[in-house]
């Protein structure tokens, strides 16, 4: 109504128009904050459902230690130990596989490759990010599985490889696209310098190019961790999705977020058991969060020089 | 004449080896990617016809077609898009248009970055929390397209600050000098200008929210629901969570059949991917600036 009033005041300056734009400045402020908003909400919602499994006695200790996870058992125990494994396993191969091939293919998109070449690489890196977790998930179950079986002799192929192999192919994306703008980000006046002086190529990138964008290659690797650290349907289907402490890569495992997706549906609200996938959420938020700042202030670092 | 000395020949071989070498990891990360496309295609082609997309799932989602899915999916896109698109624009625009270059606007940037990078399941548990139990919609199309929304905002944003980001200042000082007020400027000058680019956006976000299993598995998408949705309060299949179900839960299913729902689910991705692909690169031969 203000705004109202505002259009008929004569020789106030405060028009309608300037009202609207008052308003329109407030509204799209709250857009603005809107993903502060829902970072603090994700976090309240997930501990106010979890938070209730510290509650009586404490089982920090067996959450945290134990590698027994019973939630279903007479005598229930929540140890995530086993989890923790699973999840460290296969984001550790995941990483093996993809960060050098990444961080290759950045090097050769940025660095050697013509523009033509260039533009029709990109888009297929982009085609890799553009597949559903559910399908990489189906290829890892229905193509993967019986491969590694044929190659490797072994009984089952749901494995740490198999669920490595295919988030390192899904993290290989957004590896390859940071670590892609990170040499990009290096000021063509230090190639021209080096390239003055006689270098090659390859010399211009390993001794020039590579040194002032590590920072960024870091991040990229970072990031590439935090992906795989949080993917959820690709690691339930092609992981085995069984307990266990592993010790090669080729047994079976289950990830932290996996479990989450496959006992949710079956717990009452409220339960113990409930309460405790709600916990391994709060472990997987802050665990991301702290990827996520970490890779951010590194890439600031290098932002600053 | 320049004759070439043992140290030259050297770096020019590893030059060459070093090229080579980076061609072929690129190579190894782009090439299984097209087998496996490839491999979806051969085996998934047999089951599709017009009456797998049209019919409903049949004996234990044995047999029959993915129609209650594909409607699914594309209501739980709408939704979302309806939620997620006017906040993500609004704060692109403030990040573009309005933000100081101070503390403040860092910590936005931070929440944007960190929202992109929550896992999935974890947008799952808040959609549960926030949407299912605390504002009571229960497990519905409304609660799994809000926390799809959630998840997609960083894309919206991200996309809509570029586009705005990349019209020229010149044009908004223009319109200024004019006495235009920053909001007649941003909505006759900088939206007008920018509009496409957000649209190619918002066709990322559709590829992606209609991939996306995880957040709907809890909030509102069901196993097996031959129905199609009258309301936002009603469950709904979808085609993510179909291909998980009929891969991993369900007993005898002919071999064709998940192939074929994948393809029909990678398909739909593929296509807005190019669609988008394709705008952008139109886009970017017919910038005036």
């Amino acid at each position: 109504m203000k705004a109202e009033q505002g259009a008929h005041s004569g020789g106030d300056a405060r028009t309608f128009d300037w009202w609207v734009d008052r308003l329109m400045k407030v509204v799209m402020f709250i857009g603005g904050i809107s993903a502060i908003v829902f970072i603090i909400g994700i976090f309240i919602f997930v501990t106010k459902e979890g938070v209730g499994f510290f509650g009586a006695d404490s089982k920090i200790k067996e959450f945290l230690f134990s590698p027994l996870w019973r939630p279903t058992s007479d005598t229930p125990t929540y140890g995530t130990l086993a989890l923790i494994a699973g999840t460290a396993s296969v984001t550790g191969m995941a990483v093996l596989a993809s960060v050098p091939f990444s961080l290759g293919a950045a090097i050769y998109i940025a660095e050697f490759a013509g523009p033509k070449s260039r533009e029709t690489l990109k888009i297929l890196v982009e085609l890799l990010a553009a597949i559903p977790s559910v399908v990489w998930g189906f290829i890892g179950l229905s193509i993967m599985n019986p491969l590694i079986i044929q190659w490797f002799d072994v009984p089952v192929g749901l494995t740490v490889l198999n669920a490595g192999v295919i988030l390192g192919l899904m993290a290989a994306p957004i590896v390859t696209t940071i670590a892609e703008d990170a040499l990009k980000a290096v000021p063509d006046k230090y190639r021209e310098a080096a390239e003055a002086m006689g270098a090659t190529r390859w010399q211009v990138i390993f001794r020039v190019v590579l040194p002032a964008g590590k920072n960024g290659l870091m991040a990229a690797a970072l990031l590439g961790v935090g992906r795989g650290f949080g993917e959820t349907m690709a690691v339930l289907m092609a992981s085995g999705h069984s307990i266990n402490m592993p010790s090669s890569i080729f047994d079976s495992v289950r990830a932290l977020t996996a479990t989450i997706a496959a006992e949710l549906g079956e717990t009452a609200h409220g339960s113990e058991h409930y309460q405790a996938l709600f916990t391994l959420g709060i472990m997987l938020f802050v665990v991301t969060f702290i990827i996520n700042l970490t890779a951010d202030l590194v890439v600031r670092g290098i932002r600053k020089k | 004449m320049f004759q070439a000395t043992e140290l030259n020949r050297k770096n020019r071989a590893v030059e060459a080896a070093m090229k080579w070498l980076f061609l072929a990891m690129t190579l190894t990360l782009v090439t299984p990617v097209l087998i496996v496309l490839g491999m979806l295609v051969m085996r998934g082609m047999p089951a599709i016809s017009l009456s797998f997309l049209l019919d409903d799932p049949i004996n234990g989602m044995t047999a029959g077609g993915i129609y209650p899915a594909l409607i699914g999916t594309i209501c739980l896109v709408i939704v979302a898009l309806i939620a997620s698109v006017p906040v993500g624009v609004a704060a692109a625009i403030y990040l573009a248009e309005y933000a100081p270059d101070n503390w403040f606007t860092r910590v936005i940037n931070l929440a944007i970055i960190n929202l992109a990078g929550v896992p999935s399941i974890v947008h799952a548990l808040f959609g549960v929390g926030a949407f299912v139990l605390f504002l009571d919609f229960g497990t519905s199309i409304l609660a799994a397209s809000l926390t799809l929304a959630v998840m997609a905002l960083p894309v919206v944003i991200v996309a809509t600050r570029e586009s705005l980001q990349a019209v020229p200042q010149a044009y908004r000082e223009a319109c200024w000098s004019m006495g235009a007020t920053k909001w007649q400027t941003i909505q006759r000058v900088v939206l007008p200008n920018a509009i496409s680019g957000i649209l190619t956006g918002i066709i990322l976000e559709v590829s992606r929210t209609a991939g996306e299993t995880a957040p709907i598995m809890f909030t509102g998408a069901a196993f097996f629901l031959p129905f199609l949705p009258q309301s936002v309060y009603d469950q709904t299949m979808a085609l993510s969570l179909h291909l998980f179900v009929v891969s991993t839960q369900v007993p005898h299913v002919p071999e064709a059949l998940p192939y074929g729902v994948a393809l029909v689910l990678i398909g739909i991705v593929l296509v807005m991917n190019s669609i988008s692909l394709t705008f952008r690169v139109y886009l970017r031969g017919r910038k005036k600036w």
